[in-house]
């Protein structure tokens, strides 16, 4: 499925900005959206985007697939498609606001959802995991059904993207009557592909969002790599590959947070050999048996699932990332001034290294509002 | 002149700032400056300007002659292509602090970002300084051909022992020098450097940067000239020449 979107390409930029509240107290997405709209001018308004944790505490058991279609016909073979292989709960139009900036807008619409318990007489794979179900699902629309796109299908938690100034985008899908516990966000500013609604920023995959500064020069590599593991990318754009990486990585094999950044950004060989014994053990492993998985090229990156958010960037820092703290709060953010507008006296500020992930747990995955 | 900034954007910002100069003003203080770019970029008027705040990319870029003081921390790319004046940040900055910077100084307390001081060139009586209070990322004075960066590793946020300076240090560097107190292990220095202890000619060169730092952020220079100091200079005049060829 390919849009029909056909955008000027432009030079250079973006902007990320993250945070989540470790005790899984919810903030209206109205933060968010002010702290990304500080660095509007790293975008180009062909592209902005954000991730929601906790905001769908009355579906927290269901998938919510959001979906975006080009016409009606797309729509009609995407639920089709859907009231074929799962249950639908409830569906809905995405709930919008009319912005004279937003437009072009396709046919936005989300369903929450359980899998069929049954897959006997259909083409799935044979006793799948539900989650693994679910990533056939919204693999089997994003490529066989012509102008539809799974663009979110994680629980308690949604993207909301599309082309536009991240402000306007917040404005438009009116993040404002929304609260969550974690919020990522993105200013595009396409250099390499289009920019269109599909491509805009976060990338998900089940309950993984990504928000990416930079490119992956080694796209085609992990692109090949994925498509082991039945992976498809079908948005057209580098950040895709990271969302399926680390499906494949903690998800599937189980890799610790920490060990699967490891593997996306890895310490230099010359800097291994200068371990102790253990840790060389461990990253020689790592970049032997994930070699594929490397992300060459630079990057600052957010990623997010409902356990907690993670801030890393390339193993030169050839994009910016800041961190801060205040109080059970974590922020990340391409510049400073971006915290600084929605927490202006936090507790600690710093550059987080190279290649050295800055990780925030939600503290207790089954209190607070995360379980409710 | 003062400038309440909040909310303001950088082009309107810069606007007021460019028109009062031309009429004279030289004295600025910035209120709630919070990402705007480019601040004082360009301005060859002696004017003193006190940000408070955080300052966005680029600020002071292609300046030459103004005083910037930030009351608070400077985001990337300070003093990119500066050509004179002084930048002083009283807490840390980002990345590319000093990018291709051909004169003045920029002193900051705290930690710096990564290839701070990078493509740095010094020429006839123009030299650059860069003083770093706390520790500096990786690729510190890349592609250096001049000018002096000095590293203390004592004010920043990590006072624990570890190295003042990342990886990769110097990598590329053919002139100027890079000096380091208490040092730092070979292994992190580029290719076809050395790093020598000084002599008392290469104190004499730095103590009037050193004195003005103390001053600066009112230190003692006494603690700070209490350990020896390293030099990381190129090996050879031309210590690339053979880097391509066999």
């Amino acid at each position: 499925a390919v849009g029909s979107w056909d955008y000027q390409k432009d030079i250079s930029g973006c902007g990320l900005s993250g945070l989540i509240n470790k005790k899984g107290e919810r903030v209206s997405g109205e933060l968010i959206a002010r702290s990304i709209a500080t660095q509007h001018d790293r975008g180009n308004g062909l592209g902005g985007g954000f991730a929601a944790y906790g905001i769908y505490p009355e579906f927290k058991d269901h998938y919510a697939l959001h979906v975006m279609c080009d016409d009606r016909r797309a729509l009609a073979d995407t639920e089709t498609f859907l009231k074929d292989s799962v249950y639908v709960t409830h569906e809905e139009r995405i709930p919008t606001r009319p912005n004279r900036k937003i437009i072009n807008v396709p046919i936005l619409k989300r369903y929450f959802v359980k899998p069929r318990a049954e897959t006997e007489g259909t083409t799935f794979d044979k006793g799948l995991s539900e989650d693994d179900f679910m990533v056939q699902v919204v693999m089997r629309v994003n490529m066989d059904i012509a102008g539809a796109f799974v663009f979110s299908s994680g629980k308690n938690m949604g993207a909301f993207k599309g082309v536009g100034y991240p402000e306007d985008i917040a404005d438009f899908y009116r993040l404002d009557e929304y609260s969550g516990y974690l919020w990522t966000a993105h200013n595009r500013f396409p250099t390499n592909t289009p920019g269109w609604w599909g491509g805009a920023h976060p990338f998900t995959i089940l309950d993984w969002s990504i928000v990416h500064n930079g490119e992956i020069s080694s796209y085609g590599i992990n692109k090949r790599y994925l498509e082991m593991f039945g992976y498809h990318c079908t948005l057209l754009t580098d950040t895709e590959v990271v969302a399926y990486l680390l499906d494949l990585l903690v998800r599937k094999n189980g890799l610790p947070i920490d060990v699967a950044c490891l593997a996306l950004a890895p310490p230099f060989w010359q800097e291994i050999d200068r371990m102790d014994e253990g840790r060389q053990r461990l990253c020689r492993a790592i970049r032997m048996v994930y070699g594929s998985a490397l992300l060459n090229g630079p990057f600052a990156i957010l990623f997010a699932h409902n356990g907690g958010l993670v801030g890393l960037n390339d193993r030169i820092k050839l994009r910016p990332l800041v961190a801060a703290t205040k109080n059970d709060t974590v922020y990340m953010a391409s510049e400073e001034s971006a915290i600084r507008e929605i927490c202006p006296d936090p507790d600690r500020v710093w550059a987080p290294k190279a290649g050295e992930p800055v990780i925030a747990e939600l503290e207790n995955r089954d209190g607070g509002c995360y379980g409710d | 002149m003062e400038i309440d900034a909040r909310g303001v954007h950088y082009r309107e910002l810069n606007r007021m700032i460019r028109e009062a100069v031309a009429e004279g003003e030289r004295r600025f203080v910035l209120k709630n400056v919070n990402g705007q770019r480019y601040i004082a970029d360009g301005i060859g008027e002696k004017v003193k300007i006190d940000v408070y705040g955080t300052p966005g990319q680029d600020m002071a870029a292609f300046m030459k002659g103004p005083e910037i003081i930030v009351h608070g921390n400077a985001q990337d790319g300070v003093g990119n292509t500066m050509d004179d004046g002084t930048v002083a940040v009283e807490g840390m900055a980002g990345d590319i602090v000093g990018y291709g910077m051909r004169g003045g100084s920029i002193y900051v307390l705290g930690d710096v970002g990564y290839r701070v001081g990078i493509h740095m060139k010094a020429y006839r009586d123009k030299t650059p300084v860069i003083v770093v209070g706390g520790k500096a990322g990786d690729f510190l004075g890349e592609y250096m051909a001049g000018g002096v960066i000095i590293l203390l590793g004592m004010f920043g946020e990590d006072r624990n022992g570890n190295p003042p300076a990342g990886h990769f240090l110097g990598t590329g560097m053919h002139g100027g020098a890079i000096f380091v107190r208490k040092g730092v292990d070979e292994h992190r220095l580029g290719r076809g450097l050395k790093s020598v202890e000084v002599s008392p000619d290469d104190m004499e060169t730095i103590k009037p940067y050193l004195r003005e730092f103390a001053r600066t952020f009112g230190l003692g220079l006494k603690e700070i000239l209490g350990e020896r100091f390293y030099k990381i200079v190129p090996e050879t005049h031309r210590p690339y020449g053979n880097m391509y060829a066999y």
